[in-house]
């Protein structure tokens, strides 16, 4: 018998430390996996015996007796529920199935075979391979991550690097936390085949503070692989790699690429002007590939698997998978990767169940605090890239926050400015004052000045168009989408706003 | 006043110039050193500025530039307890507002307000990455999911 307890944040944070230690206590020796994702049933307990692992749910210390004697009723096979049963898990396949620090487990659960393969393709075949399988960024901007590993390769420096954005900061995303404390070895993995095909040497793991877990995991993986030749020389091979984690400093705007390296070469956060690109002259002015952490997870299962594998699943041009996060006011939040495609309504009514509160669903919010709004009358939509722009929305790094008819709209969108005037790191005007300006008119607005409005729609438009970054550029987006869809939070008949 | 008593203790001078030293060996390491120094101090002692701008051969403005940026860096003690809350979408969609306006409240404080005994210092935060099972907070470094007022003050022993 086995006995699986998750180590990850979520579970922890509701309390899968004290259940762990009851069975410790009972003389049980218990696996700290990671997360199978389904978040409202954590602590997820899993029992493994004859090979299969049987699920229970909202386990509390007081259980645990119980669950070994068999008087506590099980949810029944962890892969057969059907949240579960009906992802299709690429680059999240081991996270919770296997032990995170293992790397025999990793290993007998198909790691380091796209590495094996990487090694024989060589810095073009590896190229190759990527832009075949049509991986696009999966931290939010979706360009093309063989594109971008093509121009680091043909640049010429002394010195290249990888980075990997982990500052996860999106609200209602946690994918990134969940490989990094479920899977560590599959970013590693990742970052090894980058620095194979760029030609780079060394890699940084840039992670959020707000991630404790993820620091520590990451911290010990790296540790790991170190001493079993997954990085140093890279599989005895003539390659050498190395990584080392850095932790932000709460600094929201980091996650944007070319903040994100000026703090990790010791400055103020402050974004940069491209060109030049990060590839050309990133970290310390030499080519870097930044990449975030899923698009990195991803890129072992496309070397195990095959490009062309990967590059059957998704929607036109949204390629494979996507590990979506469904959080906030919802009956079955977590993470639930499946290809492209899936339209929005079926995300949040039949795999999440709707809200938590049982109300109906006034809105979800698609992609993060810079993502548009959306009511129920565009729960048509696939989840993909281009259809999402056409809606005027984002997928951002694929959180979902549901939210229900209590939810005030014109709160929401003063919010969103007030974040954007918190986080904003002053280099571009419209951003900077804008988002003041933005909380002020909203409040206007709320005061009874209808006649404020345009002056709101003017202000989004110069922040969208006159910001060099996402921060400012799309706060737009849950204003813009939140008034157009209730207009009559904001004073207005419905019709003058659509 | 006198001269002696604003002095930072000998000892304080050393752990700090043995910190910097410990990170100076890689690249872009202001950030670890400004982390290792508030890891053992609790916050940046204004005495370490000095020999910082020093060792990474930046003048202090530019230090001070860094150090004021970034939300997670002190310049002077927090209090016994750190209670951050999160205030981003997914936990305001499960009732965040109530909880800092119940937890603030109770506190008698504003936000990065610390009680007048310094036994409790309440922060913001924009996400920890909990919003599936929200609302979040973080006490004392230790991650609480589905939290209520009540849990965050029974925490404390308030």
């Amino acid at each position: 018998m086995k006995i699986y307890v998750p180590r990850d944040a979520a579970a922890r944070a509701l309390g899968a430390d004290a259940v762990a230690d009851a069975f410790a206590a009972l003389g049980h020796a218990v696996i700290r996996n990671g997360s199978r994702g389904m978040v409202w049933l954590e602590p997820l307990v899993e029992i493994e015996e004859n090979g299969l692992r049987r699920a229970y749910g909202q386990v509390a210390p007081g259980d645990v007796a119980g669950i070994l004697s068999g008087r506590v009723d099980s949810l029944g096979p962890v892969e057969e529920m059907p949240f579960f049963a009906r992802q299709t898990r690429l680059t999240f396949a081991r996270c919770g199935r296997i032990d995170p620090l293992d790397l025999a487990d990793y290993a007998a659960h198909g790691g380091l075979a796209g590495l094996k393969r990487a090694l024989d393709l060589g810095p073009e075949g590896i190229v190759a391979e990527v832009k075949h399988s049509g991986l696009r960024g999966r931290g939010g901007a979706g360009f093309p991550t063989g594109i971008k590993w093509e121009t680091v390769a043909r640049a010429t420096a002394d010195r290249k690097y990888i980075v990997c954005n982990a500052d996860e900061g999106d609200s209602g995303t946690f994918a990134d936390r969940m490989i990094m404390e479920g899977d560590p070895f599959s970013v590693i993995e990742g970052m090894v085949i980058a620095g194979l095909a760029v030609g780079a040497t060394r890699g940084f793991v840039y992670i959020r503070s707000e991630y404790p877990d993820a620091i520590e995991v990451m911290s010990k993986a790296v540790e790991i692989a170190r001493q079993n030749n997954v990085l140093g020389r890279v599989l005895h091979s003539l390659h050498e790699f190395d990584i080392e984690i850095r932790v932000g400093a709460g600094a929201y705007v980091c996650g944007e690429e070319t903040a994100l390296l000026n703090s990790l070469e010791g400055k103020r956060g402050v974004v940069r002007a491209k060109p030049p690109l990060p590839a050309l002259e990133g970290f310390m002015g030499r080519p870097t590939v930044v990449n975030n952490v899923i698009s990195l997870a991803t890129i072992p299962v496309i070397f195990e698997k095959g490009a062309g594998h990967y590059a059957s699943f998704g929607l036109g041009r949204s390629k494979g998978t996507m590990p979506i996060q469904i959080a906030g006011n919802v009956a079955r939040g977590g993470l639930f990767e499946t290809a492209f495609g899936m339209p929005l309504g079926v995300l949040v009514h039949e795999i999440a169940g709707g809200t938590a509160s049982g109300r109906p669903v006034k809105a979800v919010q698609v992609g993060g605090p810079l993502g548009a709004y959306f009511a129920p009358a565009k729960f048509d939509t696939p989840f993909a890239y281009e259809e999402f722009d056409g809606q005027g929305g984002l997928i951002g790094h694929a959180g979902v926050v549901v939210f229900d008819d209590q939810a005030d709209m014109r709160a929401m969108a003063r919010f969103a400015m007030e974040f954007c005037a918190v986080e904003s790191c002053g280099k571009c005007t419209p951003c900077r004052i804008g988002a003041v300006r933005g909380v002020e008119t909203i409040d206007r607005i709320a005061a009874g000045d209808a006649g404020a409005v345009p002056l709101l729609v003017d202000l989004c438009e110069t922040m969208k168009h006159g910001s060099l970054c996402a921060l400012g550029g799309f706060t737009p987006y849950p204003v813009m989408s939140a008034l157009a869809q209730f207009p009559e939070e904001f004073g207005l008949a419905r019709e003058a706003a659509e | 006043m006198t001269v002696t008593a604003l002095a930072p203790a000998r000892e304080m001078l050393a752990e700090i110039d043995a910190i910097i030293a410990d990170h100076l060996r890689l690249e872009g390491p202001l950030l670890p050193i400004l982390h290792g120094l508030q890891a053992a101090f609790g916050y940046i002692p204004a005495a370490a500025h000095a020999p910082i701008a020093q060792a990474l051969n930046i003048t202090r403005a530019e230090l001070h530039g860094v150090i004021s940026f970034y939300h997670d860096f002190r310049d002077k003690p927090a209090g016994r307890h750190v209670i951050k809350i999160c205030r981003a979408e997914a936990c305001q969609a499960v009732g965040a507002a109530a909880l800092s306006d119940a937890v603030l409240a109770g506190l008698g404080l504003d936000w990065h307000g610390t009680t007048r005994d310094g036994r409790v210092t309440v922060e913001p935060v924009y996400c920890l990455g909990l919003c599936a099972c929200g609302p979040a907070a973080m006490v004392d470094g230790a991650l609480k999911g589905r939290v209520s007022p009540e849990m965050l003050l029974a925490e404390l022993g308030a």
